[in-house]
């Protein structure tokens, strides 16, 4: 390990960095959307009364005893298979879509979900790398930049594709996010108010001295929680993919890897969202009992402490899957008017009485 | 021929006296008929109530009344309740308060509160006569007649080749009732009786009319069948087994309202309500008798007579009707075929084109059958003024009865004549063009539809052709020497038209697509003729029609769509 | 049509009960389901649904007590059948007369596609020798099309014997026992 030290600061960082990227990527991100996937089968099938998948059976289970039918009842295999089947279907470009934007917008759903990640403290210290990939000033800023971004992937794979069913599912999620990306940014102002920061490991910081923001501002929540939802399209705001109406929506026309990137772009902006308000409201990392509050001294704390975050995180991802399951699509009408006309205020009223409380507490 | 040269079939009478009618009320409303009507022979005789209530649109169930029949009057089905008007001891009427004159029903004598049915198909009409054919007596004596019809009635319909055009089973369900008095034992009779080569009796489901028996002893002239035993157990029997073999017998299991007289031939093939019906024209002789097609997915089962009184009346011969397994002939001509070799009609028509273009006048001859359309062999004869070729068609002769069929049995006799396609006496170019051919003057011999072969132009003199151009329906040896082949399609695969041997242009219509490549020869002709002469005429059956009609003087004034069903008469 | 809104409340309005009684429901079947094992649901190639009686399932000729076919052959089901997937070759005038002497024909070809087939029940309804039943078998798989037009052989073979009233042999022992008129078979 001596090498890395002899190095220039720069290249430590570079190399750290790009080891982040990958860990995070090929090693946290992309087995949850597998298996996030996973589990919202099973747990749909569940609520339904089904069994949910429980076939896929790779050739080495017969020599597992117990073991083996065990696994292949859980479904373990379902996403590899999935994956697999992804990689080998035919992957058809219908003759009448613009070729260009139609093969980008895959790619642009996926990239920005993924560039979110990159200011999300994941845990505190591990040896003497911080477990962020990139400790932004701007976090927060960052964020909603880089989020905003992901409407490109939909409304281009929307007009792409050439068809009323995508077209209208592109428009409907263009006006979806834009909306309630005001919503979700006001939401978040009052946090930075109390914070007086935006960099996230210091909201973490915050938190971990007093309580978890949840508890200062539920209303922020609340609000971050739903424009969370209808920022990732998920289930009751997922308009733009309406089956029922619009046969699948912006990706009506794809398939195979193109169509997989769509689906992992959705379960990576879900990862985010849900790792965002870990970090903004649920305090991060930090625990506030046995130290777990201090940043890792040990790599042990410092394991544990990514432990517990992604914990966290996971229990809002079954939020996430659990709500879809249980809530019918809102209408067109019914999702601008709880985003422009209940939310705005509403944000904008927190922002105000916010500030009226700090300024009377400053006051005295 | 002896036949008048007149446009109509029967000479029309010099000063036709003015038809006598009277009123009489049918079902309630007022209407007139003619006193005396045509019966079975076409003599006048008095009107029955069955021909007033047809006229007044109420239809009379019937199973023995058959127009071209005599009446026998048996079957009773045809009961009504009618009404006179009632007569005073003074030989008046006796009027109504109104002034209308009163009616009397009929009644049993014995017993006047019950209503007296007459068989509406022997019962004249009377002035002021009432008939009620729906009134609840009317329909209570239908389901009692329906009921006694029944009794010993097999009730094998799924079994039985009548069903689909059964009367029992259509006036069961339009007149019957659902349930019988009758518990005892059904008395049973002969089954797939053997009555003639073509006809198969099963008598238990025979109800006795004696439409058969009437049909065979009449009008074809052989009393071969009769009614044998008694009450329950009255059979139809010819006079020795197997002995009813006229060439008419077909025309009764037409005849037979029930299943009981069956077509061996159709026996069993198919059910007649997945017949698609087309309306046809029988192309065994001259006489052209009308005919429906029975086909089915492209193959046709079978022919049955239309009725035409100019022609056919309601019949046909046997040996015409059975006369149509060739269509469905698996060794038809399928493919356009150049010098052995298979190939397309627009390469064929072209390379025949480009040949009868260049050839020199007087070296192409043409022979085409009279049994081709008139459409098709005034394309003909159209080339052939063009090319200026000798053409000629093949006369055949064979024997004819007092009925119907025809001594000649060419279908197109007359249309070959008044085209010009054959000579004044039909044969006699023949020899002229064998002539020519072994001298070598005709070199390119243009056939359709005949084996020459068999009639003067033997293989040696085909071989000296340069050119040998066929088009026919099935294989033979002029067509195994053809340079060019076309295969052609039988009239139940096109549309046409033929002039009978009296003179009656008919058409008939398209029934089943043509095998494989074939194309309907008037098709085919119109191209050649207008890449040949440069004359484009229609591409359509009713426009090539119309015009020949303008161009051929015997067909002068007709017009496709005026020869409706029946077609029209003309000079010859 | 005008249909009035109801008046929503407050508590309503606010979508929240609404929501957790959402929370409670799913809970409620969610848990049925993964603790206790509640599934309404079967898997399906190992376990298979036994039909009720009367179930329409596939479309097949049966024979009689006596073994002997019983389809006449008279096209009523081809004819009456939506999808056109029953195809009969009746015997004609020189085919193989029927297995009961006087039912006189049997059909020489009876196929269903049951690709075609749409289970309507119309054939069995229809035909007048109760030939033909729709019965409980309804996972019908084929490695080809072809395989999927059952021929007449296979049809009975499938159809087993139905216990039904015999009416030919009834015929014929009615006509045996007349004096006169021997009826022949
Ligand atoms: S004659 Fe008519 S009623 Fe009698 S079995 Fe035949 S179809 Fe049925
Ligand atoms: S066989 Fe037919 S036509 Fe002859 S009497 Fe019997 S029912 Fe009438
Ligand atoms: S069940 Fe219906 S669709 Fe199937 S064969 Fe019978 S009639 Fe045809
Ligand atoms: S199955 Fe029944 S309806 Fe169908 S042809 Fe046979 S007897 Fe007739
Ligand atoms: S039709 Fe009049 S009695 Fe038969």
């Amino acid at each position: 390990m001596d090498w890395i030290n002899q190095l220039n600061p720069t290249m430590q960082f570079a190399i750290f960095s790009m080891l982040k990227v990958c860990v995070v990527i090929f090693l946290a991100v992309m087995p949850i959307v597998a298996y996030a996937v996973l589990v919202e089968r099973k747990v749909s099938a569940f609520i339904q009364d089904r069994v949910g998948p429980n076939r896929a059976a790779p050739f080495f289970v017969k020599y597992l005893p117990v073991v083996g039918p065990f696994l292949v009842r859980l479904g373990i295999f379902h996403p590899l298979a999935d994956g697999l089947k992804s990689f080998l279907k035919e992957d058809f470009t219908p003759a009448h879509v613009r070729k260009v934007y139609f093969w980008l917008a895959p790619a642009i759903a996926v990239v920005p979900a993924m560039l979110a990640l990159a200011v999300i403290p994941f845990g505190s210290t591990l040896g003497a790398q911080k477990m962020v990939i990139a400790d932004l000033n701007v976090g927060i800023l960052y964020t909603f930049g880089i989020v905003s971004l992901g409407v490109y992937g939909l409304v281009l794979a929307g007009y792409a594709s050439n068809s009323k069913f995508s077209f209208l599912g592109g428009i409907r999620s263009s006006a979806q996010m834009i909306s309630y990306e005001i919503a979700m940014g006001m939401s978040v102002i009052p946090l930075f108010m109390l914070v007086g920061d935006l960099n996230l490991s210091k909201v973490i910081a915050y938190q971990a001295d007093g309580a978890w923001l949840v508890f200062k501002q539920p209303i922020a929540f609340v609000i971050f929680l739903v424009s969370a939802f209808a920022e990732t399209n998920r289930l009751p705001f997922d308009l733009p993919e309406a089956e029922t109406e619009l046969v699948g929506g912006y990706h009506t026309e794809y398939s195979s890897m193109k169509f997989a990137l769509f689906f992992i772009g959705e379960y990576t902006a879900m990862i985010a969202a849900s790792a965002m308000m870990v970090v903004l409201f649920f305090g991060g990392w930090t625990l506030p009992f046995a130290g777990l509050d201090q940043p890792a001294t040990t790599l042990v704390m410092g394991f544990a402490h990514i432990g517990i975050f992604v914990t966290k995180m996971l229990v809002l991802m079954v939020v996430f899957i659990w709500v879809r399951w249980m809530l019918p699509r809102f209408r067109y009408d019914q999702l601008m008017d709880l985003g422009w006309r209940r939310f705005v205020p509403l944000a904008l009223a927190n922002i105000v009485v916010t500030a009226v409380v700090l300024w009377a507490l400053h006051a005295k | 021929m002896s036949t008048p040269a007149t446009t109509d079939i029967k000479p029309a009478p010099a000063a036709p006296p003015p038809i006598e009618k009277i009123k009489i009320k049918v079902d309630g409303r007022e209407i007139e008929v003619p006193k005396m009507m045509p019966d079975w022979q076409g003599k006048p005789q008095p009107t029955t109530m069955l021909q007033a209530c047809q006229l007044a649109a109420q239809e009379v169930p019937h199973y023995c009344y058959h127009p071209k029949l005599p009446i026998a009057g048996n079957c009773r089905m045809c009961l009504v309740e009618f009404g006179t008007p009632a007569m005073g001891p003074d030989r008046k009427p006796v009027l109504n308060e109104d002034g209308s004159s009163k009616i009397a029903k009929s009644v049993l004598p014995y017993e006047p509160g019950t209503p007296r049915g007459a068989i509406a198909c022997a019962t004249p009409i009377s002035p002021g006569m009432e008939i009620y054919p729906n009134s609840p007596a009317t329909k209570q004596m239908r389901e009692a007649v329906l009921e006694s019809l029944l009794i010993n009635h097999p009730l094998d319909c799924p079994i039985c080749d009548q069903a689909g055009e059964c009367k029992l089973q259509e006036y069961s369900v339009e007149h019957g009732q659902s349930q019988s008095h009758f518990v005892e034992a059904k008395v049973h009779k002969p089954k797939a009786v053997d009555l003639g080569p073509r006809i198969v009796l099963d008598d238990e489901r025979c109800i006795l009319c004696t439409r058969c028996i009437r049909f065979t002893k009449d009008i074809a002239g052989d009393d071969a069948l009769g009614i044998v035993n008694r009450g329950s157990y009255s059979t139809i029997a010819a006079w020795k087994e197997g002995a009813f073999d006229n060439n008419y017998t077909l025309n009764t299991v037409d005849l037979c309202p029930v299943g009981a007289l069956t077509s061996k031939d159709f026996r069993f093939q198919m059910r007649v309500w997945f017949m698609k019906e087309t309306k046809s024209l029988c192309t065994s002789c001259g006489t052209g008798c009308n005919v429906i097609v029975g086909s089915r997915e492209e193959k046709v089962y079978r022919y049955e007579p239309r009725q035409n009184d100019a022609v056919n009346s309601t019949w046909m011969c046997d040996s015409g009707r059975l006369n149509y397994k060739w269509i469905n002939r698996d060794d038809r001509l399928k493919d356009v075929v150049v010098r052995g070799q298979k190939s397309t009609w627009a390469a064929a028509l072209k390379e025949i084109s480009e040949k009868l273009a260049k050839a020199a006048s007087g070296s192409v001859a043409v022979l085409a059958s009279a049994r081709q359309t008139n459409e098709e062999l005034y394309l003909l004869s159209k080339l052939a003024k063009k090319l200026g070729a000798v053409t000629d068609s093949v006369p055949r002769v064979g024997e004819g009865d007092k009925l119907l069929v025809s001594a000649d049995k060419n279908s197109n006799t007359n249309g070959a004549k008044l085209t010009g396609i054959a000579s004044a006496e039909m044969g006699s170019n023949l020899k002229k063009i064998a002539d020519g051919i072994r001298s070598g003057a005709i070199k390119t011999l243009v056939v359709f539809g005949e084996d020459v072969t068999k009639h003067g132009i033997g293989a040696d003199l085909l071989a000296k052709l340069e050119t040998i151009i066929v088009s026919d329906i099935l294989p033979n040896a002029t067509t195994a020497t053809a340079h060019i082949l076309l295969p052609g399609c039988a009239h139940a695969e096109k549309r046409g038209s033929f002039t009978n041997v009296k003179g009656r242009v008919q058409k008939f219509m398209k029934a089943v697509e043509p095998k494989g490549d074939a194309r309907s020869e008037w098709e085919v002709l119109h191209e050649l003729v207008h890449n040949v002469t440069g004359q484009n005429g229609f591409s359509s059956i009713e426009g090539l029609f119309n015009q020949m009609a303008k161009e051929v003087p015997a067909f002068a004034g007709l017009e496709w769509a005026k020869l409706g069903d029946t077609g029209v008469t003309v000079p010859i | 049509m005008i249909v009035k809104r109801a008046n929503l409340s407050f508590w309503e309005r606010l979508y929240l009960p609404a929501l957790l009684s959402g929370l409670q429901v799913t809970w409620r079947h969610f848990s049925r389901t993964f603790f206790a094992g509640k599934k309404v649901t079967m898997e399906y190639p190992e376990q298979k649904w036994v039909v009720p009686e009367g179930y329409r399932g596939a479309p097949y000729l049966v024979r009689d007590q006596s073994g002997d076919t019983k389809c006449v052959s008279c096209q009523l089901c081809e004819f009456v059948c939506p999808p056109k997937a029953i195809k009969i070759i009746p015997p004609g005038s020189s085919g193989k007369p029927a297995e009961r002497a006087n039912a006189e024909k049997m059909p020489a070809e009876f196929e269903i596609n049951m690709l075609r087939c749409i289970f309507c029940g119309f054939c069995q309804e229809v035909c007048p020798e109760e030939a033909i039943f729709l019965q409980r078998d309804y996972s019908l798989t084929g490695l080809s099309r072809g395989e999927m037009i059952y021929d007449k052989e296979k049809l009975l073979a499938l159809g087993g014997t139905h216990a039904g009233v015999q009416k030919w042999k009834h015929k014929l022992d009615e006509a045996k026992e007349q004096e006169t008129f021997p009826v022949k078979g």
